[in-house]
Parts: C-alpha cells; sequence; structure tokens
C-alpha cells in the first residue's frame, strides 16, 4: 500500500529545474531514505510532499503528488494536508515559548482549549517522542532552554501532537552529536510503527540504519530507488553505486 | 557520467617562503589605520554624548531660577499660568500627556496592522506602492501637517461634535496619529521582516493559518522590535510643537475633555521665547527641562519593558 504516489513530477524555481520527472511511490509505515549530493533536490522533493513550497516565490510545479490516491495540488485545503504530513525541519525551530506551548500549538491553532485535551495530547506527544521524563517537571519553561537534540525531539512532539500519518525529516540530525543522532534513530525505530516517515539524510550509515527503502537522487534525477539493502548492496546505476560506496560526495 | 577526482597532476609547493616573510613583517608593523580609526570612533560617540550632556547643562542653568521662583510644586502641579506672577505648567503637562497617549491610542493599532500588511500579506507590487508612501509621510514637514489639520480635522470636529472652535486636543490626537504612523510602521515593519524564516514554516507545517502564525509566533517575536517603534513614536508626538500650534487653539487653562482647546509644553516653549525676559523666559527653559526628563522616562520604560521578558 502506498501513502504516496509521484508522477512525473517536475519542479522549477524560476529558471532552475529543480526535479525532472520524478516517479516515486511511498510505501506506507516504512521509512524512505532520500539520498544524493548536495544540491540534487532532496529538500525540494520532501516540501511538495506539504506543499511548503508554496510558500516560496516563482515555484512551477507539474505532474501529480498523490496522497491515498488524491491529487494533493488538486485539494485546496493546505493546512488538512500539513496536519496530515507533518514536518521536522534540519535545524530544531522551536517557538519562541514554552515547552508546554510548544506542543500544544498545532491543537490550539485548530481552536482546540479543552484543557484536558491539550495536557493530555501534550504528555502523549512528548512521550512518543522520548522526552516526557526529561522535560516533565519544566513544561512551563522555555523551549530555548533545551539542548539541541531535546530541541529536535520537541519538534518532533510538536508534530506528533497534531496526529499526522506521515513524518517528513529534512535532516532532523546533522546538526546533532552521536549521542543525541541516536536516541532520535531509536524515536525513530518506534514511530515506523505508527507513522510512513520521509527523511532526508547525508549520512549512508544512517540511510542503512534506518530506512526499509532509499531513493537516490542525482542532480534533480531520480536516479534509482528501492529496497535499501539492494540499493545499497547491489545498485543498478553506476552513480548509484559511486555514491553509496563513497567515490564522491 | 562517472565523476572522478582528478589527481594533482604535479606536486604543488605549499609554502613560499617570500609570501612568510611578507605576512610576518606585516604582522609587525604598527597598525596606523587602526588606531587613527578607533580614535575617529571614539570622537565620534563623544560629540553625541557632549551634545545630550551640554544641552542638559544649559537647560537647567537657565530654567532653575524660574523653579526657584515659583517653588518645584507650584510649576509642576500649578495649572495657572499667568507670567510675570503665576507659573504652572500642569494644564501644559496634561495636554502634552493626553495629545501623546491619545494618538498613541489611535495611531499604533493602524500602523501595526499596515505593518504586518506590509510585510506578511500584501503582494509585492502592492507593498512597493503603500512603502513609499509611507515614507513620504515621515518626510512631510510638520507645518504641513499643522495645514492638513486646520482644512480638514479642525472643521470636521467643528461639524461632528458641534462645538464652536474646532481647535482642540482631539484634533491635535488625529494629527499626531497620523504624524508617528511612519515612525512605528517602518519600525515594527522591519522587525516583523527580520524573523527568522523558521518560524513561520514550523508554525505553516503544523497547519497553522497566516493569521494564527502572525498573532502567536510573528508578533510575539518582534515585540521589542515594535515596543521601540512605539517609544520613539510616543517620543516624536511628545516633541511635536509646530502642527499642534495650529491645530489645539493654545489656551492655557486646564482642558477639561478632549473638546477643549490646550497648550503643549512644546507649544508653550515656541509660541512665548520670542518676548520672554528675565524669570518668564527662565520658565520657558525649565519647561524644557520637563520635557526632556519625559523622554528620559520613556528611554528607560523601554529598556524596562524589553528586559522584563528576556529570560
Ligand atoms: N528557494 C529556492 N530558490 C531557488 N532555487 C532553489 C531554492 N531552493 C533550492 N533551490 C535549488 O534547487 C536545487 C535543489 O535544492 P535542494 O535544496 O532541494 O537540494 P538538496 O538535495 O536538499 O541539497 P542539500 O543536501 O544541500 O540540502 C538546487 O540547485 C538549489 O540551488
Ligand atoms: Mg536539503
Amino acid at each position: 500500500m502506498n501513502k504516496f504516489d509521484v508522477k512525473e513530477l517536475d519542479l522549477h524555481y524560476g529558471d532552475t529545474h529543480a526535479l525532472k520527472g520524478i516517479n516515486l511511490p511511498i510505501p506506507e509505515k516504512k521509512v524512505t531514505a532520500l539520498i544524493g549530493p548536495s544540491g540534487c533536490g532532496k529538500s525540494t522533493l520532501l516540501r511538495t510532499l506539504n506543499r511548503m513550497n508554496d510558500l516560496i516565490e516563482n515555484v512551477t510545479i507539474k505532474g501529480d503528488v498523490k496522497l491515498e490516491g488524491k491529487d494533493i495540488y488538486q485539494d485546496r485545503n493546505v493546512a488538512a494536508l500539513r496536519m496530515k504530513v507533518g514536518m521536522v525541519f534540519q535545524k530544531a525551530n522551536p517557538f519562541p515559548m514554552s515547552i508546554y506551548e510548544n506542543v500544544a500549538y498545532g491543537l490550539k491553532a485548530q481552536g482546540i482549549r479543552n484543557k484536558k485535551v491539550l495536557d493530555e495530547t501534550v504528555e502523549t506527544a512528548l512521550r512518543s517522542a522520548a522526552l516526557w521524563d526529561e522535560v516533565s517537571d519544566r513544561l512551563n519553561s522555555p523551549a530555548f532552554g533545551l539542548s539541541g537534540g531535546q530541541q529536535q525531539r520537541l519538534c518532533i512532539a510538536r508534530t506528533i501532537a497534531i496526529q499526522p500519518d506521515v513524518i517528513l525529516m529534512d535532516e532532523p540530525t546533522s546538526a546533532l552529536d552521536p549521542i543525541a543522532t541516536h536516541k532520535i534513530e531509536e524515536l525513530m525505530d518506534e514511530l515506523r510503527k505508527k507513522f510512513t516517515i520521509v527523511i532526508v539524510t547525508h549520512s549512508m550509515a544512517q540511510a542503512k540504519r534506518i530506512s526499509d527503502k532509499t531513493a537516490f537522487f542525482w542532480m534533480g534525477e531520480l536516479v534509482e530507488h528501492g529496497d535499501t539493502e539492494q540499493v545499497f548492496t547491489a545498485p543498478v546505476d553506476e552513480r548509484t553505486r559511486g555514491y553509496v560506496n563513497g567515490d564522491f560526495g | 557520467m562517472n565523476q572522478t577526482i582528478a589527481a594533482p597532476t604535479q606536486e604543488f609547493e605549499f609554502k613560499n617562503p617570500a609570501l612568510i616573510d611578507a605576512l610576518n613583517q606585516s604582522a609587525q608593523k604598527v597598525d596606523w589605520v587602526g588606531r587613527i580609526f578607533n580614535l575617529l570612533f571614539l570622537v565620534s560617540a563623544l560629540i553625541g554624548v557632549i551634545s545630550v550632556a551640554t544641552i542638559g547643562y544649559f537647560l537647567v542653568l537657565e530654567g532653575l531660577p524660574a523653579i526657584q521662583f515659583a517653588g518645584l510644586t507650584n510649576f509642576l502641579l500649578g495649572v495657572d499660568w499667568y507670567p510675570p506672577a503665576l507659573y504652572g505648567i500642569g494644564a501644559m503637562i496634561v495636554a502634552s500627556v493626553v495629545s501623546a497617549l491619545g494618538a498613541v491610542v489611535i495611531g499604533v493599532p493602524v500602523a501595526l496592522l499596515t505593518a504586518i500588511f506590509l510585510a506578511e500579506v500584501a503582494p509585492k507590487w502592492l507593498a512597493n506602492m503603500i512603502r513609499p508612501a509611507v515614507e513620504l509621510l515621515a518626510g512631510i514637514p510638520s507645518v504641513v501637517y499643522g495645514f492638513f489639520g486646520l482644512v480638514i480635522i479642525v472643521p470636521a470636529i467643528e461639524s461632528t461634535f458641534n462645538v464652536p472652535a474646532g481647535s482642540t486636543l482631539l484634533a491635535g490626537i488625529v494629527v499626531l496619529a497620523v504624524m508617528i504612523l511612519p515612525t512605528v510602521i517602518t519600525i515594527a515593519e522591519t522587525s516583523i521582516r527580520a524573523i527568522p524564516k523558521t518560524y513561520k514554516e514550523g508554525s505553516y507545517a503544523l497547519g497553522a493559518s497566516p493569521m494564527f502564525t502572525i498573532l502567536k509566533v510573528m508578533l510575539p517575536a518582534a515585540r521589542s522590535g515594535i515596543l521601540a517603534g512605539v517609544v520613539l513614536g510616543v517620543a516624536r508626538a511628545v516633541g511635536e510643537t509646530m502642527a499642534i500650534i495650529m491645530v489645539m487653539g493654545n489656551s492655557t487653562a486646564m482642558p477639561g475633555s478632549l473638546l477643549d482647546s490646550a497648550r503643549s509644553l512644546t507649544a508653550n516653549i515656541a509660541l512665548e521665547m520670542s518676548y520672554a525676559t528675565g524669570i518668564h523666559a527662565s520658565s520657558l527653559y525649565s519647561t524644557g527641562i520637563v520635557l526632556l526628563v519625559f523622554v528620559m522616562l520613556l528611554n528607560t520604560s523601554l529598556l524596562v519593558l524589553n528586559r522584563k521578558r528576556v529570560k
């Protein structure tokens, strides 16, 4: 069962042809890793999945991005899409407010004011993000007081709180040390049971460790995709072989 | 297709002895340019400080006799201004405070909405048309604002409220509200634009609407900049002279309502300076001291407000 089906997707930033005829199925409740050298379009593809590219001027998109069979670019309700398809950014970006308010933010944005619902959701989300034990005694202190790794898990909690089906992650551990990275990877191992995860990563080791499927991009093209095992051990394309073996990039 | 990095064809000499010598020599030299600039920086900074100190010193020197003559309490709280006998500026303090606060109450919400519109809502072409208009507003001389008040606001007040003279506190408030718009708009817009775009992205990615994002994330994040704009706006309103003289009627009596004529501190100085002598002239300098204290209080309040929230 595919969560997303990307068909013949072309994306231009002004004159820059950033994605060229992408065809990619993204299976449900699996971790899909997007890999490839810098500037090859990984983030761009990720951001088409929750329409974050809508915020950028001069973007033209052709082709289909189907979520559960429905084209997300035909549907006008972008907010509903983004609640279903949450996103975690490369650099943790908590809001300048308390830990509690950060996690409750998405619910409050939908007008949910019921204290009991909010309290419960905040706790569940923080537990799911493996952060509850570290912050339960200081929910009302500013989120900026947390360490980088904790902030990133807070951002994951914030995303989980709006009950998404899919979580998009753009290099979520690139700014973290190995221990914080390990924590997030452990967390993803839990999350994969409940969510469809699409992750951009520059770490081959990370892609191997955490993903079921891997897609390799090269200068705006999707060169190859398949089971992670196969892409890493028996790549079909020369460029993939070179990249996963660390010959360049 | 398959890209391999070419090995260097020849060995490079990474160290260049002549260059190393030159670099070492350069590091030994006395940095005259740096020293001269440091001096220039210091002198320039001192010019500002010295100006403030000089202004303060002469205001106090010239103003003290009048305060001694009338007594500080009578001077500040007295409501009778009858030179050369009575020097009470209470009514003028009230007029200055009320007109500035009134201008803030009307002007700041308008300015804030405009700033949000320019920074977040308006399409580029529209923002690019509105922004120069706002900036032009900042450049209009205050005499011209006075004309605007005389021709439009004063008659409008006469007909709306059915009063014989439209030159009132209210007219002053309206004119000042317009005058502070560009200051508050420009500073608020700049600080909203300076917010990291990751906040906005994070909020949108959670399905929050643009309005919710602006109210809950953008405005709080831009808060200190916006406050600075408001304080500068108040300072401009308190300091405004010409336009106020033209539209507020300048009566020295304590205004009983917004529909009464009133005289601001600044107007008092400007109106009487040309013919005042002796204690009377000194009392005008004392009025200036009060203005200076006002501005200092405003600046301090900004510092305190901003410190409170920054944890
Ligand atoms: N906002 C933008 N405006 C114009 N061009 C852009 C924009 N964002 C990305 N691009 C261009 O699109 C191409 C793909 O960029 P993208 O950010 O998707 O690469 P990436 O694979 O995520 O790279 P990295 O690994 O460095 O994050 C690049 O050539 C980039 O310069
Ligand atoms: Mg990227």
